[in-house]
């Protein structure tokens, strides 16, 4: 690329014609708690991005869970509820039922969605109730320090499996999303990440997806976000995401799961 | 000349007495089917249950009257308790009138939702018929729950409302009662029932049906739901999350004020033959109409009877309890359980008589002869 084509002064640059990108109205003007590298700012972000651009700021009801998330109620200028430990699914199931007109979505850690909330997570899923499901799967648990989480791949190191997960002790890495998708009242399962731009883009596109789904009645709607936890994992943020290309990857391979057109 | 307006009037009021006790719609029916009748009437807007004898027929019977057909209100049978309650938790959020039912094993997988209710100040309304523990127990009615509702049941320092019906006519009336209160004063209520209540068919008067609360009423009413933020006003967040400790005690001491507020004005209770009574017999719910039969029987041997009815079991009517424990010789609290409520007593009473239990176990039920037996031993033993 040559110079001249990016010649531009700090004036031209504020000009408002200029302007390529702004933070999202609906994100507060607060520092976030998340670590260095953590998935959950970006995808937090892209949330209010969409809520935004479908402009669904009064009639969104979000519904954050317990872990590192807990204080999404912060940083997004939209009303929540923040349920127990697992039970987003349950909550978001009354509040869309009384109200059919809101976009209603869960925005939840995979032990809240696959430990402790699976049997809320699979039957919201199964009566197809039409909410949209934000799942951040670090395959640990980083609220609490770094424990073992379902997703936790075999033989990675956590607190609580310090020698590497043990598939006979504990069990194999729970696919939650592919389990979902075979339920008959899910519209809409993908699995997506944020690790670089052009992921960042697709991530945010399965996002509308889902909250148009919702709007539109149109069963539930699953967005998994394979994440890094750069603090659960001990790795600087570079790093963490190179391991996660790496390892979650091939255990929880990215894509569409399903598309009910 | 002055005839005239008096067989009017005289026909004017019988017409209408008639025509009132048409439009009163008087029933047979069991305590849980007056419980999702009353529930329809008085406007709730949604229902979250799971089926657990002997309760079931609350679930079952707002299926089958479809009230989403009519009134809007949402009936969802739930995978389990633990999904039901927080389903309320969900819809008490954004200030709909909301409620779930179930009985003692349910109830103990609900104790999560309600203390996040307590927490987040949710108006809500819990039925808890009860059956004998502890766990899976019996089906057979008991009132072994007495300490897990007024003292907490779940983690925290929190009240619920605890309303204890003694006939099918209350449980219907205190749906609507329940409710009231519930948004009075931003808490969760339970209606403390039994199998006996549950199950037994009486006569009963429907409430009048009230409409369900409009958009504008609940701004009004509840300006804190998470409903969707419009322009122009603060985000509402639906929490009982506060890390820091000194805020969390700021939070508690709200709580306590609004406990103290609903212990001075709600406290609820029945008087029935305590004019001149030299013995009283505190019972509440199925208890109480158990314990009726026996001052009647008690009186008729010529001892001196009198029964007090807890309506409200939180608050507690130690008031007038204490003001008793000064006129009467001794109190006996009648309960289904091995002594819960007595502790009650004994607290509101201070020593100044000598209080009493009697109970039976597990299920088994008490026959009013039994009770006057234990009065009568009592005495004897003074
Ligand atoms: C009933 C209950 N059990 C346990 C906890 C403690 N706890 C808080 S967060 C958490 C795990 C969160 O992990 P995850 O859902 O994977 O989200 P992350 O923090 O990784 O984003 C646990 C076990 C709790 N708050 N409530």
């Amino acid at each position: 690329m040559k110079n001249e084509e990016v010649r531009m002064t700090t004036k031209d640059i504020i000009k408002p014609e200029n302007l390529v990108y702004q933070k999202p109205e609906i994100m507060n003007d607060v520092p976030m708690h998340y670590c260095p590298g953590c998935s959950h700012g970006v995808v937090h972000k892209l949330v209010a991005e969409v809520i935004e651009e479908m402009g669904m700021q009064d009639k969104t009801v979000g519904i954050a869970p317990v872990g590192c998330a807990v204080f999404a109620y912060n940083y997004l200028d939209i009303d929540w509820e923040e349920a127990a430990h697992g039970r987003a699914p349950a909550l978001a199931t009354a509040v869309k039922r009384l109200r059919p007109d809101r976009l209603v979505f869960t925005y939840q850690g995979d032990g809240d969605l696959a430990a402790i909330g699976t049997a809320e997570t699979v039957h919201a899923c199964n009566r197809g109730e039409s909410i949209a499901i934000i799942f951040i799967n670090n395959g640990i648990y980083g609220m609490t320090g770094g424990q073992m989480a379902p997703t936790t791949l075999e033989g990675m190191k956590t607190a609580t499996c310090p020698y590497g997960r043990d598939v006979k002790l504990n069990g194999y890495p729970l696919k939650i999303t592919n389990i979902l998708k075979e339920l008959e009242g899910t519209r809409y399962i993908t699995r997506q990440s944020v690790h670089t731009a052009a992921a960042v883009r697709k991530a945010k596109k399965a996002i509308r997806k889902a909250f148009e789904n919702s709007m539109e009645d149109k069963g539930t709607s699953v967005v998994e976000i394979v994440s890094t936890c750069a603090s659960g994992w001990k790795l600087d943020p570079v790093q963490a995401n190179e391991w996660m290309e790496k390892n979650m990857f091939p255990a929880y391979p990215l894509g569409d799961l399903k598309n009910v057109e | 000349m002055f005839t005239f307006p008096l067989v009017y009037s005289f026909t004017y009021y019988s017409f209408t007495k008639i025509k009132k006790i048409m439009n009163e719609e008087i029933k047979l029916m069991k305590g849980n089917e007056a419980i999702a009748h009353a529930a329809i009437r008085c406007g709730c807007d949604g229902y979250f249950g799971y089926p657990i004898t002997p309760q079931s027929e609350v679930l079952e019977t707002l299926a089958l009257e479809k009230p989403w057909e009519t009134t809007g209100m949402v009936v969802l049978q739930a995978e389990s308790e633990v999904a039901a309650i927080n389903m309320v938790y969900g819809g008490a959020g954004t200030g709909k009138k909301v409620m779930t039912s179930s009985s003692s094993p349910g109830i103990s997988l609900k104790q999560e939702g309600i203390s996040y209710l307590a927490g987040s100040e949710l108006p809500s309304l819990i039925v808890n018929i009860v059956r004998g523990g502890p766990g899976l127990g019996t089906i057979q009615p008991s009132q072994a729950d007495y300490f897990q509702t007024v003292k907490g049941g779940g983690h925290g320092d929190y009240r619920l409302i605890a309303l204890a019906p003694a006939s099918v006519q209350e449980m219907a009336d205190f749906v609507g009662l329940g409710f009231d209160l519930a948004f009075k004063y931003n808490n969760p209520v339970m209606i403390l029932s039994d199998g006996i209540i549950g199950q037994m068919m009486e006569k009963v008067v429907l409430p009048p049906f009230r409409p369900r609360m409009t958009e504008e009423e609940i701004t009004e009413k509840c300006p804190w739901a998470a409903v969707g933020k419009p322009a122009g006003r603060k985000r509402n967040v639906i929490t009982s999350l506060e890390l820091d400790a000194s805020l969390m005690e700021q939070n508690n001491h709200r709580f306590q004020k609004k406990y103290r507020l609903i212990e001075e004005n709600e406290v609820r209770y029945e008087e029935i033959e305590c004019e001149d009574a030299e013995y009283l017999l505190i019972a509440f719910g199925s208890s109480a109409r158990i314990c009726q039969k026996s001052v009647e029987i008690a009186r008729s041997h010529g001892i001196k009877l009198g029964l007090l009815r807890p309506i409200t079991l939180w608050p507690f009517p130690s008031k007038i309890i204490n003001r008793y424990a000064d006129k009467v010789k001794a109190m006996l609290s009648v309960e289904l359980n091995a002594g819960q409520m007595v502790e009650d007593v004994r607290l509101a009473v201070n020593g100044k008589v000598k209080v009493e239990h009697y109970g039976r176990l597990g299920g088994i039920v008490f026959t009013p002869d039994e009770i006057v037996g234990a009065v009568e031993k009592m005495r004897n033993e003074e």
